[in-house]
């Protein structure tokens, strides 16, 4: 059991929440991620990246956008509530050196598990570019705390609306044009976006690395579900992960592995919204 | 051997056993010889590849008697060589023939914890009735005593009529014990380091406990009812339980000793890390290991249509392997809606790995064997899903170093089998979890925890057992590392305090 903390609201579908977990708070460092369940019957299993870590207050920080059943059903519950099952911090904790120049590449809710790796950066001296890009000026997240620890800070929007009007590619490319180029490169968010960021670096073989949210079960390397495709090597997201090299990665093996359930997923996530709103007129 | 209803050879039992009950204290070996074997009653094949209930549904009263009768008392009592924990056998039989189920069960606990749990999954083919003397002299030994149906007759009946004592807890020692991992080695540790009085904590990565008899074993072959009875005495006994706690992650190993003040650990992770065939297309979709497809189907219930965990929907699936887990995984794929389900295995019937009856089970409920054949690669469609599996033939030639007949390629064999759904189930490596964020835990090349003949480890106060030891074994050996793991830290414990 965890309670929730504390809920924001970001945009229509982004929500925030601080979860009591001391010792994942205690535990956790940049990189790593939770596993949750909103139900410990019938529910499923859901990784989400860590934003946060509170070790004072105990909680931990998750960030989340409702893509399906679980995270609709998660934005429902609020502060006070109790999560019947969080297990973590799981997966390899992003490795932590003095590169020299990063740039950090946030899409979408992807800037939320970003953000701490992008601290733990600047923190160990390095100089840290952070590019951060969303659909709309309203899905946009953490721009001030980016702010905060950016040397430089660059904003995309797809429709303009805030910032450039660009994918993240574009400043990018820019950016691995500069001399000297970037030593390293992080890219997260979409798997598409993270597939032309490594797309992006490879020609100027700057070392580019992306994390990955695949379909899990047990994130403890147990069930495999989360094997990817990394050069000639198959590796688990959950155990060896979930960072890896983008230029190794096959993202279009991952992009099908993840949509998998998609019809059942969506079948489950209108049957939940249909239930949950019955008695109001609801547009799917 | 062909399905008989249940009623059928209950009716038949009773006839038997009103003619053997007036002479049970004076059959001979000769009349012993002459009752013959009692099948185990299951559900109808074609009800039951439609559900989730258990299969075999336990003898009556009538038909664990009669069974009872046909053990003829050896002197020498070769069945006990033959089981792991060394169960009085012929003790614990005679008792039900003369029906005394309650000092039965008594018999049987005095050397194992799980017997509800050992009758039903233990390889009883390969253990006790493999040594059975009544067996050997028909020489055949499906007609060995069917002790392991006894096992689960006297576990199931003290069960059901509320027969089970809560062991009898000594006052607490004030010593702590950690016990990583809530399988059949670690419930069993939970249960004997308590009973000594002292604290014991058991820790579970999963939101459930019970480890693989939850996620791995199937409902319709152990249903979940009877795991959560044995963590229910367990709970009774006072052992704390801490769900969603991965130790190595949560935890570090170390640190359940050095901050938290545990005095012993024991690790008993398993074999969880499945093992691939390493052949092309093996990440299309629609290929799965068998514990992802077993834990979605048990554990996260894909099988309820109240379950949110979504199952892949199947037509034509393809079993790759030979075990208990192929066994289950094939049997499982027919009951989720799956029209053809194919068993591929590369040598023959004699010498697959899995219990005998399971075997019969897939069978008769339709599943398809295909020996000699293995899958060469897995051809996917134009979005990468499976949409055939390449076969390649075998044939059986020399004895290799496991005694088996090694199978030999057949060259030009290739074949092709429309399937869109492959199940990997060709054993499982040791969870590399602990050893990873232990590095001072001395491993073997295949990543099992090297201990010495106390279980214990190449560190101070942590034990280890089950199939983090042994690699992917069974029930009944994992139960008995767990109870001598108990017993050295119980011991190192007791010396501590004089």
């Amino acid at each position: 059991m965890s309670r929730i903390l504390y809920k924001q609201q970001f945009s229509d579908d982004v929500f925030l929440m601080r979860l009591h977990a001391p010792l994942i708070a205690e535990e956790r460092k940049a990189g790593q991620f939770i596993i949750l369940q909103t139900d410990d019957d019938y529910g499923e299993r859901i990784p989400l990246t860590i934003a946060d870590a509170d070790t004072n207050e105990g909680s931990i920080t998750i960030i989340f956008q409702v893509v399906g059943k679980t995270t609709k059903q998660l934005s429902f519950m609020n502060a006070g509530d109790e999560l019947p099952a969080l297990v973590g911090p799981l997966g390899t904790p992003t490795h932590i050196e003095q590169f020299g120049r990063v740039v950090c590449v946030g899409g979408g809710i992807g800037v939320a598990p970003l953000h701490p790796i992008a601290q733990a950066l600047k923190a160990a001296g390095n100089h840290v570019s952070i590019i951060i890009g969303a659909r709309n000026k309203d899905l946009l997240i953490l721009e001030n705390e980016m702010k905060s620890i950016a040397d430089e800070l660059i904003i995309c929007t797809d429709n303009g609306s805030y910032g450039r009007k660009d994918l993240v590619t574009a400043p990018l490319k820019e950016l691995c044009e500069q001399h000297p180029k970037p030593d390293m490169v992080i890219a997260i968010g979409p798997p598409v976006m993270m597939k032309f960021c490594s797309e992006t670096t490879r020609p100027y073989h700057v070392f580019t690395q992306v994390s990955l949210n695949t379909i899990m079960v047990d994130g403890t390397g147990m069930c495999g579900g989360c094997r990817v495709n990394v050069g000639k090597e198959v590796k688990f997201v959950c155990v060896d992960g979930p960072e890896f090299d983008g230029h190794l990665v096959d993202f279009d093996n991952m992009i099908n592995r993840l949509n998998a359930y998609k019809d059942i997923e969506r079948h489950h996530y209108k049957c939940f919204v249909k239930n949950a709103f019955k008695d109001e007129e609801v547009v799917l | 051997m062909s399905y008989i209803p249940e009623e059928q050879l209950i009716t038949q039992a009773k006839c038997l056993f009103e003619e053997y009950l007036p002479k049970v204290e004076t059959l001979k070996v000769k009349e012993r010889q002459k009752i013959p074997c009692q099948e185990m009653p299951t559900q109808d094949p074609l009800v039951r590849s439609q559900n989730m209930e258990e299969v075999a549904l336990g003898y009556s009263f009538e038909q664990a008697r009669v069974e009872a009768m046909r053990c003829l008392q050896c002197v020498k009592k070769n069945c006990i060589e033959g089981c792991p924990v060394k169960i009085d056998i012929p003790r614990f039989i005679d008792h039900i023939a003369k029906g005394e189920f309650e000092q039965a069960i008594a018999v049987v606990k005095e050397t194992t914890l799980l017997p509800a749990v050992c009758g039903r999954v233990c390889p009883q083919e390969k253990q006790c009735q493999l040594y059975c003397t009544l067996g050997k002299s028909f020489k055949n030994v499906e007609k060995s005593v069917a002790i392991g149906r006894l096992e689960r007759f006297v576990a199931d009946w003290e069960r059901e009529n509320g027969k089970v004592i809560v062991p009898f807890v000594k006052p607490s020692t004030g010593k702590r014990v950690a016990v990583v991992g809530s399988g059949p080695a670690g419930l069993v540790v939970a249960a004997d380091c308590r009973r000594e009085g002292h604290h014991v904590t058991l820790f579970e990565a999963f939101h459930k406990l019970g480890g693989v008899l939850r996620y791995g074993i199937p409902e319709f072959r152990l249903p979940n009812d009877i795991i959560d009875k044995e963590i229910e005495t367990l709970h009774s006994m006072g052992v704390e339980i801490k769900t969603n706690f991965v130790v190595g992650r949560t935890r570090k190993l170390t640190d359940l000793i050095e901050k938290d003040g545990y005095d012993a650990v024991f690790v008993g992770t398993g074999a969880g890390l499945p093992i691939f065939m390493g052949i092309e297309g093996e990440n299309l979709v629609g290929v799965f290991s068998a514990n992802e497809y077993l834990t979605r189907a048990n554990l996260m219930k894909a099988f309820d249509k109240k379950a949110d965990t979504p199952i892949y929907p199947s037509k034509n699936v393809m079993v790759l392997g030979g075990g208990n887990v192929a066994m289950d995984a094939s049997r499982m794929a027919k009951r989720l809606g799956a029209e053809n389900v194919y068993v591929v295995y590369r040598r023959t019937e004699n010498e697959m790995p899995a219990r005998r009856e399971e075997v019969l089970h897939a069978k008769e409920e339709g599943v398809v064997f295909c020996y000699l054949q293995n899958a060469n690669r897995i051809i996917g469609d134009d979005k990468g899903r499976v949409r055939s599996v390449e076969c390649v033939r075998y044939e059986l030639g020399e004895p290799d170093a496991s005694g088996r007949r090694a199978p030999i390629l057949i060259n030009g064999s290739e074949f092709e089998m429309e399937i869109d759904t492959v199940i990997v189930a060709v054993g499982n490596g040791s969870n590399p979890l602990i050893s990873q964020t232990t590095p001072q835990l001395a491993v073997n090349k295949r990543g099992n925890i090297v201990v010495d003949e106390t279980q214990k480890t190449s560190m101070d106060k942590i034990f280890a057992g089950g199939d983090i030891v042994l690699g992917a074994a069974t029930v009944i050996l994992a139960m008995g590392e767990g109870r001598r793991s108990a017993a050295s830290i119980n011991k190192m414990l007791a010396e501590a305090a004089d």
